[in-house]
């Protein structure tokens, strides 16, 4: 058999390919957590539980209304996304004047709201859910056997990210989102509808937290409280590469998520805590994170 | 005599005959205890203008340590006492120094993260007994005089580190060093070009807020004999914010009103649950009191867009108003 550091190889590649799933959720997070922030200044603590309602209307989906996965895939980050709008319009708009703690502090509370809810109708334990028919088995490599749902999942995941990445530097829209970012108001006086952009960029947000939740449906327990466990990683993801660029996002997201994964091969106590230990690295090295421009 | 030492006196002496009026003693060392925690909190929150979203981390620190030293060391109880603050004090000083690096919204996140990386310490080491937490922990004597197996003695040592406690937030706050951290809250870039290390007063605050927090955490496990993760959760955080919250920030005896009524809260949602399916007959009120964190986020959603200023807060502008008018 071969092995790598006296890993047997089989072991230590299903690891890695377990962290690469991992990433996969991290970019997608910490992608529409950068994409808010760039815009509204708010960082989204209800990111995680959006993420979890996400995968739980997936579970709704199938059980009370029999709509398959792939219907879902697409249903489910909408409706995730008009819920995120309905919070920007009646709670988030309030709050912008003010100092940008307050924001988290809302969004902290939404999530206690949801998970609370949540748990007092389906418990704290996970529900299951099967991955898509066609998806189900592994592919024979020679090397290794793939689960064809996790290759699946980071597939999709990373279409996702790249897709979200040309749209806002490669596009008009996009253009006009990044001007947001830097002069709101200059951009307001050439006639753009700010106040509507912002909305429909905390949906957009929201909705890719929502799409995350869908694909992590049939890896992990459909369950309340998914979503606050990976939301603090995700945090501490965001502070090591900084919220300057997208695709800096992206790549720190995927990357921890390799090393974390490997950690788990080399050093299993260390897994849970070696994202936390690299941002507090990072920080004393270079505060602004590895993409971040200090303002 | 002033009027507000006068309230502070009253309030001191109705605090110490509350065991005498059969009030159920560990509720109000329980409020005592999370009132403390929250001052040490709104030291930061409110007079240096740091969000830290990690404080859990050494209300649980301090506990596990103190528990851990008098149970399985043998130590005196106000020495067990001490090493918790001390722990705490530690711990805040490595995580101050490295979040102190970033501020506003990051210091936050910071905090947040390097409490979970405790929380995850705590849940895999062996002296913490993980899931079970830390439990019979011996309660001891005080300096070898006083038996704290009763509740009714170990009250009054409880009011006493509280009373210390508050006293030294109140030291602090009225001292030029708060004077200091408030011109920080208020300006930092004006308190760096007049010539502060603002550094490391935000460090000194922060190590000050940890161990006034251990010594919540420390007095808490003495009074319920066991030190458990719960201390150390994300939510412990959440929970301890939004006590400064309710009550007011950056108002002194706000977090106290704020502890109060979380504690309360947190006791008394379970009747309440059961008293609206009484009234309803909707079943779902029943299992408010297991997911209390339902009440919980929707008291932070309504105090974050509505309730900003806390009760001392909008008391106080009251107050101003009627004084206004009475000028007119």
């Amino acid at each position: 058999m071969i092995t790598i550091f006296g890993i047997p190889l089989q072991a230590f590649l299903g690891q890695l390919l377990l962290g690469l799933v991992n990433g996969s959720f991290y970019a997608i997070l910490s992608l529409g957590l950068a994409v808010i922030f760039g815009l509204l200044n708010v960082i989204n603590f209800a990111h995680g539980a959006l993420y979890m309602l996400g995968a739980f209307l997936a579970w709704m989906g199938l059980n009370y209304l029999g709509l398959n996965y792939w219907v879902m895939l697409i249903v489910a980050p909408i409706l995730v996304g008009l819920f995120g709008i309905l919070i920007e319009k009646f709670l988030l708009k309030h709050l912008y004047k003010l100092d940008h703690l307050y924001g988290l502090l809302l969004t902290f509370g939404i999530t206690l709201l949801i998970e609370g809810l949540f748990r007092s109708f389906y418990g704290a334990s996970g529900q299951p859910y099967s991955s898509p028919e066609a998806l189900r088995g592994a592919t024979n490599l020679g090397f290794m056997m793939l689960p064809n749902y996790r290759a699946w999942v980071v597939v999709a995941s990373l279409t996702v990210c790249l897709i979200t990445w040309f749209v806002i530097e490669r596009t008009r829209l996009g253009a006009l989102l990044r001007a947001g970012t830097e002069n709101p108001r200059l951009v307001e006086a050439f006639g753009v509808n700010v106040p509507l952009m912002i909305t429909l960029t905390y949906g957009f947000g929201v909705a890719l937290a929502g799409f995350a939740g869908v694909l992590a449906a049939p890896i992990i327990q459909v369950s309340p409280l998914m979503g606050s466990n990976l939301i603090i990683v995700v945090f501490a993801v965001v502070v090591i590469g900084g919220m300057g660029s997208i695709l800096g996002a992206i790549v720190t997201g995927l990357g921890l998520g390799v090393i974390e994964g490997l950690t788990k091969v080399f050093w299993p106590e260390a897994s849970s805590t070696v994202v936390f230990i690299i941002m507090a690295i990072v920080l004393l090295i270079r505060p602004a994170g590895l993409f971040g421009k200090e303002k | 005599m002033n009027r507000q030492n006068l309230g502070y006196l009253l309030a001191l002496i109705l605090l110490a005959l509350i065991p005498l009026t059969g009030i159920y003693p560990v509720f109000v060392m329980k409020i005592m205890c999370y009132a403390l925690f929250a001052c040490a909190f709104n030291l930061l929150l409110g007079f240096t203008g740091l969000l830290s979203f990690g404080h859990a981390a050494f209300l649980g620190s301090a506990a596990y340590a103190s528990g851990h030293a008098i149970k399985l060391w043998g130590f005196p109880t106000e020495v067990g006492l001490a090493f918790g603050v001390l722990v705490a004090g530690i711990l805040g000083l490595a995580m101050g120094a490295i979040a102190i690096r970033r501020s506003g919204i990051y210091f936050a996140m910071i905090t947040l993260a390097l409490s979970q990386m405790v929380y995850f310490f705590f849940l895999q080491a062996n002296f913490t007994g993980g899931e079970d937490g830390l439990q019979g922990v011996p309660r001891g004597t005080l300096f070898g005089l006083i038996d704290l197996k009763s509740d009714f003695n170990l009250y009054y040592v409880v009011m006493g580190i509280f009373v210390l406690g508050f006293f030294i937030i109140w030291r602090t706050v009225h001292s030029p060093f708060g004077q200091v951290l408030k011109a920080i809250r208020e300006n930092e870039a004006r308190a760096i070009s007049l010539g502060y290390d603002v550094d490391r007063f935000k460090l000194l605050a922060f190590v000050l807020s940890a161990m006034l927090a251990g010594l919540a955490g420390s007095t808490k496990m003495l009074i319920f004999v066991s030190a458990t993760l719960t201390d150390a959760t994300w939510q412990m955080s959440g929970l301890v914010i939004l006590m400064t919250l309710i009550g007011g920030l950056g108002t002194l005896i706000g977090p106290v009103i704020g502890a109060f009524i979380v504690v309360l809260l947190e006791n008394k949602v379970g009747e309440l649950g059961a008293t609206l399916t009484g009234w309803t007959g909707i079943e779902w009120f029943q299992r408010l009191g297991e997911s209390v964190s339902i009440v919980i986020g929707l008291i932070f959603v309504i105090c974050v867009l509505a309730f900003r200023r806390g009760i001392v807060g909008e008391f106080g502008a009251w107050l101003e108003r009627r004084k206004a008018l009475k000028q007119n």
